[in-house]
């Protein structure tokens, strides 16, 4: 069986024809993970007792001739800042490193319903705070593209692991691009939904009112059965939305004839690499030649959005991040002689560098005297973000831009520099401040053969339309 | 604005983290470039702007009531226990460091 070529109903179809069998397809990943993780690192965990478990379960159904679920015998990945029950989950970090958490995040627990086989946990950014995959506690992604070269971040393991067929899907998070731009940067199709589309139950947590989950695929329409499967509100999350949950997948085929697509001149300025300007340009072309009209927008606030990110979020985190502690879970450092020798030594020893640099710069931002400046500040500059948007969306159904100002840049070269590092995030962190659906799709390469992607951004809980531009253009190219 | 030395020791006290001498010294030149750059915001004109801390505080909300009463999406009134049981207890202990069974254990909490 050619892994290359599946896809999530072509594999459902097979399974339910009994043409395979769930255990073996998810014997035949194992396979490929044995053979082409150890120069990726995409996998932290592998659940193999649950995969095949459940594996045996739909081929149960498929022998008694009974339909499959949607994602029957389907193997995915789960990045592991989602709690898996049972089984190890360390959000990329040390200070959770043997964190066997009892419960299960929601979005994991209806692809499991849906009969998702979960294959193992995939690597990140420590608490999802990076845009590579360098800050992971374990060890840092290859690009499968480029072994040189990032494969992105947070959600590197995510995206590398679809990549390079050592999970047919896979769930990742994004707070600030950590969807879209890894997917961008490993080939892959990469969706963030609105924000409280999907469930954040079980998700730990970086920042709460910017973290979304959502799936990376091989497809924009694998893409659309897995966000049908995870959608809708959820009792456990009252940031989840009571919005009906559309059927995405019967929408794909919609015509986009006359939809309007908006370019923001801001996101085609100088910092832009020409090879990306290239690739991104063409695929304008390719959707205004499917009789979209293309319409030019203008987002004003666009260069104030990662200072304003970098607040917020890192804001956020730092409270979200007080939990570790080292009383009720994780690591404890075992020298300290006081209570609260053992919550600095357990937090220092524990969280890199990258986390201790957010959780420093969210605190003095929240800290008496600074907060008015920063926190407040920040906070207003994200409404005129939203209003950006607001307006720009009287005009167009959805707006196209890059997902990245480059493509995948070599390991260690941003490391030193933090801020070179955010910069990155230029491009995606708007729309996760603005709450804002967004998907990235490959849309080329560039002369040394990395990945491009094309980043279509929709309105709030639009992600028919997303979803429909982004088939069209996939179809199309 | 600057940030001195002081203020990193202040912040990681805040934060609860006991840095080392070397971590202190590359957070303060982090710390100062980050903000440096996030001081642009300020030459934004935001009177009047709202803040925003909650996408979503705009759906699900119902503008036609107060007080509480407007998030009433995110509460459920049918159900007396909570939404499901609460953890059992030995679950609850089952990733601690160091407990006694019935306790987390810690290092003593008040210093003489």
């Amino acid at each position: 069986m050619d892994l290359k070529e599946l896809t999530i109903e072509a594999a459902r179809a097979a399974v339910q024809a009994r043409r395979t069998t769930a255990t073996s397809l998810a014997e035949a990943f194992y396979a490929k993970i044995e053979k082409t993780d150890p120069e990726i690192g995409a996998y932290l965990t592998l659940s193999k007792d649950r995969a095949l478990e459940q594996a045996a379960r739909m081929d149960s159904l498929a022998a008694k001739g009974e339909e499959l679920p949607p994602l029957g015998g389907v193997p995915i990945g789960i990045k592991d800042v989602m709690v898996t029950r049972g089984v190890r989950t360390t959000a990329g970090s040390k200070i959770l490193g043997n964190y066997i958490p009892p419960d299960d995040c929601t979005a994991v627990a209806r692809l499991e319903a849906a009969g998702a086989v979960v294959l193992g946990k995939l690597n990140c950014d420590e608490f999802a705070m990076g845009s590579s995959n360098e800050n992971s506690a374990w060890r840092p992604v290859h690009n499968p593209r480029d072994l040189s070269r990032v494969p992105g971040g947070s959600s590197g393991g995510s995206a590398a692991a679809v990549a390079a067929d050592m999970a047919l899907a896979a769930l990742g998070s994004d707070t600030g691009g950590s969807i879209r731009q890894p997917a961008s940067f490993c080939g892959v199709v990469g969706l963030m939904p609105t924000y409280g589309r999907v469930s954040r139950y079980g998700l730990i947590a970086f920042a709460s009112s910017l973290d979304r989950i959502g799936p990376l695929t091989k497809t924009v329409r694998d893409a659309a059965i897995v966000l049908r499967a995870i959608a809708g509100r959820d009792p456990m999350d009252a940031t989840s939305a009571e919005v009906p949950v559309p059927d995405y997948v019967a929408e794909l085929e919609k015509p986009v004839r006359e939809l309007k697509l908006g370019v923001a001149k801001e996101y085609f300025g100088e910092g832009l690499d020409s090879e990306v300007r290239k690739s991104v340009e063409a695929a304008i072309q390719r959707l205004a030649g499917s009789g979209c009209e293309i319409v030019p927008v203008s987002l004003p606030h666009t260069e104030y959005a990662i200072p304003t990110y970098y607040i917020v979020a890192t804001a956020e985190a730092s409270s979200n991040l007080a939990r570790f502690d080292g009383v009720r879970y994780g690591y404890r450092a075992r020298d300290a002689r006081t209570l609260s020798e053992m919550y600095r030594r357990s937090r220092n020893h524990g969280f890199g560098a990258e986390v201790k640099r957010r959780i420093m710069l969210g605190t003095y931002a929240l800290s008496a005297g600074y907060y008015n400046a920063y926190y407040l500040k920040a906070q207003r500059v994200r409404t005129l973000l939203v209003r950006d948007f607001e307006e720009a969306f009287k005009k167009v159904d959805a707006i196209l831009t890059p997902t990245s100002p480059t493509a995948a840049f070599k390991l260690g070269e941003k490391v030193d520099d933090p801020l070179s590092m955010y910069l990155a995030d230029i491009f995606t962190v708007t729309a996760d401040l603005a709450g804002i659906p967004g998907i990235s799709v490959p849309c080329g390469e560039t002369k040394e053969n990395l990945p491009v992607g094309l980043q279509i951004l929709g309105k709030h809980f639009d992600e028919a339309t997303i979803l429909r531009v982004a088939h069209a253009y996939e179809q199309a190219a | 604005m600057k940030v001195t030395e002081k203020d990193v020791s202040y912040v990681a006290d805040l934060a609860n983290l006991e840095l080392t001498q070397d971590e202190r010294r590359l957070l303060l030149r982090d710390l100062n470039s980050i903000l440096d750059y996030v001081d642009r915001l300020s030459q934004l004109d935001t009177t009047d702007v709202p803040p925003m801390a909650q996408v979503s505080d705009r759906y699900g909300v119902d503008q036609s009531r107060t007080g509480s009463a407007r998030f009433a999406y995110a509460s459920r009134e049918d159900i007396l226990e909570g939404l499901r049981k609460s953890l059992p207890h030995e679950v609850a202990l089952q990733n601690a460091p160091d407990t006694d069974g019935t306790f987390f254990k810690v290092p003593k909490v008040i210093e003489r």
